[in-house]
């Protein structure tokens, strides 16, 4: 009994049986690695071994080994965080606001973008870490009585606000990716021939058996998890927002930012889905499960989110004028006229004009132009964050404390540092784990694949 | 001692044969164990006559909780044992501390939820699943009786579960 839309093409292709989902997922974890993979992986350990080296020297001399100065006390290391951080947030988009909008698409893609988001704000708090200075304090923002006294922690500060977002998003992501990893863990058990694989995804999987009792149990458990993460990836990049917006620094004393800001976290974070998503079904020939209709899907969202940024960009830009605000509108000026306006236009044309070409059904559809967009996309989020924190505060109120803001090789380095980390454990996460999430891609193979007899139905047993 | 069970095993290929199949055998009279699928099926926990889980009512009491704790800590901090004043604002200014009550009541919620939800269905690293058939992880349904809690015979059970859809009728003993 195959069920076929007319209007919507299948999300499965290749005429899958729900033992050929297993095969075909189970065969990377279950395989020896392939040459690709031990290169890639090695490339992603060396970068991480260079990036290591620098977060030592920013921790050994203090951060005195980056390019900051009084007038710019932020700049790279915020980039970067806020950079991951957004990276991050198109994952639990997929995962959770997908899932309350029965998107079925999502769960070709929804495992592997998870795993980036955790490895993502993974990254972003090791800038948090390393912009402290002195990271063996680390836990001063947490609200524990002060040594010197009953101080607090202040409880008005959106730097603290932060402590708890990027944590329980941290954790709650966590968890909403490992409970719906366990199915498939079972799996693997359940096909293991070593002793070692055999204890160890037995413990993973968690004793899962896949009883009627506990896949009810584990479908509340999801609807409700998905509940509880929207509107937690709204608030982290709302409050992440705050840190600049309730200042009263010119550029960043607006109440545009939080939507501003979350538009620009699922832009950014889409395009480093479809960039991983391009390797990861080339390299381990996922074609079938993650097909161009995926990767279409997924520009459209592209095209909305860059255009919602787009507009942003554009209102920041009148409101500067028709406030009638010197500072506010000398700002953006200098943004797109001053020193760094080339750091103005390149997020202007990466953010703004590259996304638009999506509109074009050829290049929407072509894996090539994908790639390519999906990474000016991201070089594009990564100059808009540079241009709000460098550009809003080299030039300080008093001129004779202007600045200019130079990267020294530390400040690449710690940057770096972050690939390393987050290709390393996409790598690993990669071999060692299901990419693709099986039980929900076998739920809906029967209403949605090329699949013409997933089995014969037996007619003859019932007369419904 | 303990009493070994005996189980009748109904091996099915298809979710719908298999949704009709348990309606059917359950409208006989024949109690059912448990089903073990390789994929979440919607409606088959009603079929079984199963209750709704009360999951979300957990989570809710849980985020009650966090939620709760999260706004007194604040305002006995901040408010209460050492009051500092920041622009001039209340010390327990509510409105600035509803970000971080937002963030305690998803934290509670969630992990409370998750670990009713170990709990309840015994899922952990160290528990031994009773595994009646590998292929039901893989690519089977597999629906199993409990010979003991029915009044029917092996082979009438057999009968039942091959006429209504199974592909094939194995034997457990545990």
């Amino acid at each position: 009994m195959q069920v076929s839309s007319s209007i919507r093409p299948p999300l499965v292709t290749g005429g899958k049986t729900l033992h050929d989902v297993t095969n075909d997922i189970c065969r990377h974890v279950e395989a020896k690695p392939n040459p690709t993979w031990m290169i890639a992986f090695g490339i992603s350990v060396l970068t991480l071994s260079y990036g290591l080296y620098n977060v030592y020297r920013t921790l050994w001399y203090g951060i005195g080994e980056w390019g900051l100065n009084k007038t710019v006390g932020w700049a790279w290391d915020i980039t970067n965080f806020v950079w991951w951080v957004g990276i991050g947030h198109a994952g639990t988009l997929i995962s959770a606001v997908l899932l309350l909008f029965r998107q079925k698409w999502r769960t070709s893609i929804n495992r592997a973008a998870e795993a980036m988001t955790i490895f993502a704000v993974l990254c972003a708090a090791s800038f948090i870490l390393c912009h402290m200075g002195r990271p063996w304090v680390g836990y001063w923002p947490l609200p524990l009585p002060n040594t010197f006294g009953s101080l607090w922690v202040n409880f008005n500060s959106p730097l603290v606000w932060d402590v708890f977002a990027i944590s329980t998003y941290l954790s709650v992501s966590l968890v909403f990716w490992y409970i719906g990893m366990i199915p498939d863990l079972s799996t693997i058990r359940d096909r293991a021939t070593t002793k070692i694989s055999k204890i160890v995804y037995g413990a993973m999987s968690f004793g899962w058996t896949g009883g009627a009792k506990d896949w009810s149990r584990y479908e509340s458990v999801s609807l409700i998890l998905a509940g509880l993460s929207t509107p937690l990836v709204l608030s982290v990049h709302t409050i992440v927002s705050m840190d600049f917006a309730t200042s009263v620094i010119p550029g960043w004393h607006t109440t545009i930012f939080p939507p501003y800001f979350v538009a620009g976290a699922i832009f950014s974070g889409f395009a480093m889905v479809l960039t991983l998503m391009i390797i990861t079904r080339s390299v381990y020939k996922l074609e079938d499960y993650i097909t161009l209709e995926h990767i279409e899907t997924m520009n459209k969202i592209i095209i909305l989110t860059g255009s919602i940024v787009g507009v942003a960009y554009l209102t920041e830009f009148f409101i500067a004028w028709y406030s009638g605000v010197e500072y506010e509108s000398y700002c953006f000026i200098n943004r797109a006229t001053g020193p760094y306006w080339w750091a103005y236009w390149c997020m202007m044309t990466c953010n703004v004009i590259s996304p638009q070409l999506f509109w074009i059904k050829k290049i929407r559809r072509s894996i090539a132009a994908t790639f390519i967009i999906s990474i000016i996309v991201n070089i594009g989020m990564w100059f808009e964050r540079f241009v709000i924190i460098v550009s809003s505060l080299h030039r300080d109120y008093v001129p004779s404390s202007w600045a200019m803001f130079y990267a020294t090789s530390v400040d690449v380095g710690v940057y770096i540092n972050s690939f390393g980390l987050f290709f390393t454990l996409f790598f690993l996460f990669s071999k060692f784990l299901p990419v693709v999430n099986m039980a929900e891609i076998k739920s809906v193979l029967k209403s949605s694949s090329e699949t013409n007899s997933v089995v014969d139905f037996k007619s003859n047993v019932h007369s419904h | 001692m303990s009493v070994s069970k005996h189980f009748i095993l109904g091996v099915f290929d298809d979710e719908d044969v298999l949704m009709h199949g348990v309606h059917d055998i359950r409208n006989l009279g024949v109690k059912i164990q448990e089903v073990f699928t390789p994929y979440p099926i919607h409606g088959l926990d009603e079929n079984l006559g199963y209750k709704r889980s009360r999951l979300p009512m957990a989570a809710f009491l849980f985020g009650l909780t966090g939620c709760t704790l999260a706004l007194s800590m604040m305002i006995s901090m901040n408010g209460i044992d050492w009051p500092m004043n920041v622009g001039g604002k209340p010390n327990a200014s509510i409105p600035n501390f509803i970000p971080i009550t937002f963030e305690g009541t998803v934290l509670f919620a969630a992990f409370g939820m998750v670990g009713t939800f170990f709990v309840s269905s015994g899922l952990a690293p160290w528990s031994k699943p009773v595994i009646f058939d590998k292929r039901s992880t893989d690519d089977k349904f597999i629906v199993a009786i409990d010979l003991s809690k029915n009044k029917l015979s092996k082979d009438e059970l057999s009968q039942i579960l091959m006429s209504h859809g199974a592909t094939e009728v194995n034997e457990k003993e545990l």
